[in-house]
């Protein structure tokens, strides 16, 4: 199925298309058109929302609202947003939009029940902006159409909370420029999940890839509640230089009736890898591809599916910890290359 | 000019003088040289056992390759490149184990006038690397003719005729002494060629090793030990002629000859009766024998190290399967260009990682000197510890030969029990006794002194040594002891911690090769029980060398006591992909044959799955 005005299937869109499907789509693109599998989906873009806040002005307005609001009057802005929310959350959807994304989701979801995400995808530069402006809204386990473009509505409403607004007008921001992309993204039913440094968070050393993992959904890897497995792998050689099987506890699965839940995790698999070997060494390719793609180490999550076993990633940022270190040159190229060795017989080092 | 490192109070090893010569033994223990018995000035610096180089006690013989090799390399260091930082190392020899102690050099301005000259000698060496190494050749070489044209030792009853003809006019008895006193001096300067070179190899190479481990805290040592090793060096020769010896016979269509578990010479006489084919291959065999197979099974530093040539019941324990190998259509010859590309793939890969040029440029100019060296690092061994050494033991037991044959000792082997001075006494004693026509006097001396002495080393080898004597040196900073026995503070303070106990069932050791397998412990202590090596065993020895090749191909992982990253042993492992933990100081004492136990080469560990096997 083709991209249109509204929305746009991962494999055609790409960083440099951030302004229409905002970062976390972009970046989702992105790893797709490098050949890394993600999981399939698609970004309902700013152009839909632009739409939709246009047939909403058509009764009333909406931006030349918010711009009249004062950052101060806390009061003013909470009965403002409250109105706001409401008017995005239930104004019916302009018809063009509604239909390419009820295709799109024809398209990504061939049988009934099957989950999606649905994560708003801000456009702002700084990732920054977006955390503080609370615009991090994520829906895991949606299981129909209808739930779906509630979700994506809830994302786009967002932008009209009370921290959104006041941060903006805050800063005195133009509302022309507010938009707001939504990522619809299938679930990884994950029968292991965790992340992945592509240089060590420990020594900085960037010819080793460490690999945390866990039973069942990376929630409960990211979210610190069970101990993962840990592995140390040599980026280039594969060796296997650390290997820590952990007792883990519990897991994070589907739960029936939608969302996820924390269960224990059976005895006899608790303190047995996570991983194959194998496993291991795709993900150590995966890691590879990523970093090699974008230039410089990545902060990865990804998930093995419980069913096909294929490995997804789920999301791939730069590191930021040891990227930000002014690390001194190791050595230096020496007029005389014999110069080096006085490192070893030259004294106390 | 030799000031020790402060001595730590607090922490520190059984003082020299508190260690007691095992009774009953005292006479053995005197036998060895005044000079290298611990004294009580002895108690005020820091020595460690030398378990790498000579892991049992020494016969006194055998002491003499410590004495040759202390004398050289501490020449080498102190007086001719003139190390900066160190000395020599001395040695001191106890219950048959080795004690060594470096000199540090850590007045200031005394490293500043080393350093001056070491640039003059040192730098001169790395600059003419390959002109001076060509030489080196050529000098040890012509060292290996001499003392292969080294005559065997005899008396006739009376002096040939044609020597009285030709007005010689010194008397066969004088070329006893003659022989023995070229085949030590040789030996001697075996020891100066050896070390010639080898520290200025090692010291580049670890100028990279260093490099790499400062951009890549985390990488293994195997990976750079990857990066710098050679692929074509002498010392993998011995298994390459193994190799197409295999290929031949079954081109030759000789193969079904050799069957396991038959003896060699049993083998040899049934092609030798076969025909044109199995003498064709004899023929060929006789060539690779000169001079591959003169590589002992261990690394020469004890006379029971006998070579391929001496003993081939270990190279030919290989060949069957080498056979099946080719047979079912495999090529045993190494991939030497698929070798090659992937060293210079790992070296690109790693380069690319690094933050700027300027590292890289740093980095190409020490992987550069580092496979400029290395050559000789890998190549001296061939023809020091293994084809000199075993020329060298071979003449001492041509002179056990004619000892025992005059009544010495019942045993040619026993001439081993005697020190070096003291085999010169023995052949004066013979020399005079037939020059006068009179019984020698050793009949009625060394039959005792030789049992006391064997018995000396049957109690020696019971009892375990302390890995290290004296005080605790803040910081180990020779580097002489750091790059040929890996000894930092660091791995100090393991053995202090390790001598608690060793309850656990953890045996540590150098991460030669990486990899996790588990199976049946083969503790081999000697090439006679090779054959009882099976498909699936886990070799567990106290050398890994390469002539122990041909049965890595059997194996699912190898230990041993002795080696590091760099050993032959790792290198040929991690070609045939075998987890490898070398260097653990006590595997063959600790694990027991047939044990289950698990090695995991990429961390250097070995566990003991069942303790009682």
């Amino acid at each position: 199925m083709k991209s249109t005005e509204n929305i746009g299937w991962f494999a055609d869109i790409g960083l440099h298309d951030r302004p229409h499907v905002g970062g976390k789509g972009g970046s989702l693109g992105e790893l797709q058109r490098a050949g890394i599998a993600v999981p399939p989906g698609f970004v309902v873009k700013t152009g839909a929302f632009e739409r939709f806040i246009q047939a909403l002005e058509r009764h009333s307005p909406v931006r030349a609202r918010v711009e009249a609001l004062h950052a101060d009057d806390l009061a003013g802005v909470t009965e403002c947003c409250k109105e706001l929310r409401a008017r995005v959350e239930d104004a019916p959807l302009p018809a063009e939009v509604l239909d390419d994304i009820s295709a799109a989701y024809g398209a990504l979801c061939t049988e009934a029940g099957q989950a999606i995400a649905v994560r708003s995808s801000a456009t702002t530069e700084d990732a920054a902006d977006a955390s503080f402006a609370g615009l991090q809204d994520t829906y895991l386990w949606i299981t129909s159409l209808e739930d779906t473009l509630r979700k994506v509505r809830s994302c786009w409403a967002s932008l009209y909370s009370v921290e959104s607004v006041t941060y903006r007008r805050k800063r005195g921001l133009p509302e022309d420029g507010v938009a707001m992309a939504v990522v619809v993204q299938k679930m990884v039913d994950a029968r292991t999940a965790g992340v992945m440094f592509t240089r060590s968070p420990v020594s900085g050393d960037r010819s080793v890839i460490t690999i945390e993992g866990a039973w069942g959904l990376g929630s409960a890897v990211v979210g610190g509640e069970v101990t993962p497995d840990r592995w140390v792998v040599g980026k280039i050689t594969g060796e296997v230089s650390v290997r820590e099987i952990s007792d883990k506890q519990i897991q994070h699965v589907p739960a029936p009736g939608g969302g996820t839940e924390s269960v224990p995790v059976p005895e006899e698999q608790r303190r047995t890898p996570c991983l194959s070997d194998d496993e291991l060494q795709a993900l150590r390719a995966v890691g590879r591809n990523v970093e090699r793609h974008y230039g410089r180490p990545q902060d990865i999550e990804w998930a093995i599916c419980r069913q096909t076993q294929q490995i997804y990633l789920l999301q791939s940022r730069p590191e930021t910890v040891w990227a930000a270190k002014d690390a001194a040159p190791v050595a230096r190229a020496a007029a005389d290359p014999l110069a080096h060795v006085m490192t070893i017989f030259g004294g106390r080092r | 000019m030799n000031a020790q490192p402060k001595p730590k109070p607090t922490k520190g090893f059984p003082l020299p003088s508190s260690l007691r010569v095992i009774p009953g033994t005292e006479r053995a223990q005197a036998a060895y040289p005044y000079h290298i018995q611990f004294s009580e000035a002895d108690d005020n610096r820091f020595w460690f056992y030398n378990s790498m180089h000579f892991p049992e006690p020494m016969s006194a013989f055998d002491m003499v390759t410590a004495e040759a090799a202390y004398c050289a390399l501490g020449a080498a260091n102190t007086r001719v490149h003139c190390l900066p930082t160190t000395l020599g190392i001395d040695h001191r020899i106890i219950n048959g184990r080795v004690y060594i102690g470096g000199n540090a050099v850590t007045d200031p301005a005394e490293i500043a006038r080393r350093t001056e000259e070491f640039q003059k000698r040192a730098f001169y060496y790395y600059e003419n690397w390959e002109r001076l190494y060509a030489q080196w050749r050529e000098k040890m070489l012509k060292l290996i003719q001499d003392a292969q044209a080294l005559p065997k030792p005899t008396l006739p009853e009376l002096e040939p005729l044609e020597n009285v003809h030709a007005g010689r006019g010194v008397a066969s008895n004088h070329y006893l002494l003659d022989i023995y006193q070229k085949t030590l001096e040789g030996y001697f300067r075996m020891w100066h060629h050896h070390f010639e070179f080898l520290l200025l190899g090692y010291g580049a190479y670890l100028t990279f090793f260093a490099f790499c481990k400062k951009a890549f805290p985390e990488i293994t040592d195997q990976t750079i030990a990857r990066m710098v090793a050679g692929i074509e060096a002498e010392i993998f020769r011995p298994d390459d002629e193994l190799r197409r010896l295999a290929r031949r016979a079954v081109e030759l269509g000789v193969d079904g000859k050799f069957k396991e578990g038959v003896p060699a010479e049993v083998i040899i006489e049934s092609l030798r009766q076969s025909g044109p084919p199995g003498e064709q291959w004899l023929k060929e065999l006789q060539a690779a024998r000169d001079p591959w197979f003169n590589i002992n099974v261990g690394d020469g530093f004890y006379h029971y190290h006998r070579a391929w040539n001496d003993d081939l019941s270990m190279p030919f324990a290989g060949l069957p399967d080498y056979m099946r190998r080719v047979r079912a259509g495999e090529s045993l010859e190494r991939p030497i260009e698929r070798l090659k590309a992937e060293r210079a793939q790992l070296i690109a890969e790693y380069r690319e990682l690094l933050s700027t040029d300027d590292e890289r440029a740093a980095y190409d100019q020490m992987i550069t000197l580092a496979h400029r060296v290395f050559p000789y690092v890998e190549g001296h061994k061939f023809y020091c510890e293994h084809w000199y050494t075993n020329l060298f033991f071979n003449k001492i037991r041509e002179f056990g030969a004619l000892l025992a044959q005059h009544k010495f000792f019942p045993d040619a082997e026993d001439v081993f029990h005697l020190t070096h001075y003291e085999l010169e006494a023995a052949i004066i004693d013979l020399m005079t006794a037939w020059s006068n026509g009179s019984e020698p006097r050793g009949p009625a001396h060394w039959p005792k002194i030789v049992a006391e002495r064997r018995a000396a080393l049957e109690e020696w080898a019971k009892h375990e040594t302390p890995p290290a004597l004296g005080p605790v040196p803040d910081v180990i900073d020779d580097p002489a002891i750091v790059m040929l026995w890996g000894i930092t503070r660091e791995s100090l303070d393991n053995w202090l911690a390790a001598s608690g106990g060793e309850d656990t069932n953890e045996v540590k050791g150098f991460a030669a090769s990486s990899g996790v397998a588990e199976g049946p412990a083969r503790v081999v202590k000697s090439v006679e029980e090779i054959s009882r090596v099976q498909k699936g065993d886990i070799l567990v020895c106290q050398v890994t060398n390469p002539t122990w090749a041909p049965i890595f191909q059997k194996i699912a992982a190898a230990v041993s006591d002795i080696g590091g990253s760099m050993s032959h042993a790792a290198i040929v492992a991690r070609e045939y992909g075998l987890p490898a933990v070398v260097g653990t100081g006590n595997a063959t004492a600790r694990i027991k044959d047939g044990q289950r136990i698990r090695v995991d080469g990429g961390r250097g560990i070995v566990t003991i799955l069942e303790q009682d096997a």
